[in-house]
């Protein structure tokens, strides 16, 4: 089984990286109101008990200034 | 004589430095933890994590680290109130051990910043406590200190601000470059006291913090 794991800067933190991005879009003319710069994790498991949540929890993210969002791939 | 334990991760690379700076400190003698060992928190008085790239920043900085060993022997040690001392990328690894409130995060100016810095000692009633101005050298990419609000305010009324800077570099909130944890036994800073405790270096305010382990 394959499992995404989205990883994104929460809301009310500055997401600089992504700030940055969107300067240089909005430089090159494109239309945007808005850049966040996260990051996208796969993991892959046979064992089908394996805790995608607690593997998040446990060095996947930083809860105090980012959010996950939890996917299988098929 | 107070025996500091100085933790190397893979990627640890400001440790012969602070190794040097505490072993030249009267009463102070160094040794050296490697990460994938325990080490027995009774046979130290106190222990110091040291700048560097541990894991090369991999994932977050500091957060791989944060999960190894010897981390389990720091955070028993902590727990026996003796004194941590985490040093730019080791306050990194502090903050996602849990060991101090907070994270660091990318310079606002996403730069990485390579200057000298001017401190200000803040109150803490703390044996970490230093008094006036220090300046010591900072280089970091991901030095940006960020906590929220309400843990904020629960630190300045619990004297856990240490050191602020003069002219902030990063965007820290409040100025902030070094914490205490609750107990006051825990320090992290982005600074690098290690590269200001000989005058050739170009300043010996290091040395007033390494004192602190006295």
């Amino acid at each position: 089984m394959k499992y995404g794991v989205k990883v994104m800067p929460k809301k009310d933190v500055l997401d600089s990286q992504g700030r940055a991005t969107e300067l240089i879009l909005s430089k090159a003319g494109f239309e945007l109101t808005q850049c966040k710069v996260g990051k996208f994790i796969e993991i892959e498991t046979t064992s089908s008990s394996t805790d995608l949540k607690k593997m998040a929890e446990y060095v996947l993210f930083n809860p105090l200034v980012e959010e996950i969002f939890i996917s299988e791939i098929k | 004589m107070k025996k500091i334990g100085v933790v190397r991760f893979l990627g640890t690379n400001c440790d012969q430095d602070i190794f040097d700076a505490v072993a030249a400190t009267e009463g102070l003698q160094a040794e050296w933890l490697w990460y994938e060992d325990k080490f027995e928190a009774g046979d130290l008085d106190g222990v110091v994590i040291p700048g560097g790239f541990s894991y090369g920043d991999y994932l977050r900085c500091g957060a791989l680290a944060s999960k190894v060993p010897v981390m389990d022997s720091v955070e028993e040690l902590a727990g026996l109130g003796k004194a941590v001392l985490g040093i730019c990328n080791g306050f990194q690894v502090l903050c996602e051990r849990g060991l101090l409130p907070g994270v660091l995060m990318r310079n606002e100016s996403l730069k990485f910043i390579d200057d000298w810095s001017v401190l200000k000692a803040e109150k803490t009633e703390s044996p970490w406590s230093l008094e006036g101005e220090l300046t010591m050298p900072i280089a970091h990419g991901e030095g940006r200190y960020f906590v929220p609000a309400d843990t904020l305010e629960s630190m300045k009324k619990n004297g856990q601000i240490w050191l602020t800077y003069s002219d902030n570099p990063n965007g820290s909130v409040d100025d902030i470059a070094g914490v205490l944890n609750a107990g006051k036994n825990v320090a992290g800073l982005m600074p690098h006291p290690e590269r200001a405790v000989n005058s050739w270096m170009g300043g010996t305010d290091g040395r007033k913090l390494l004192e602190r382990f006295l």
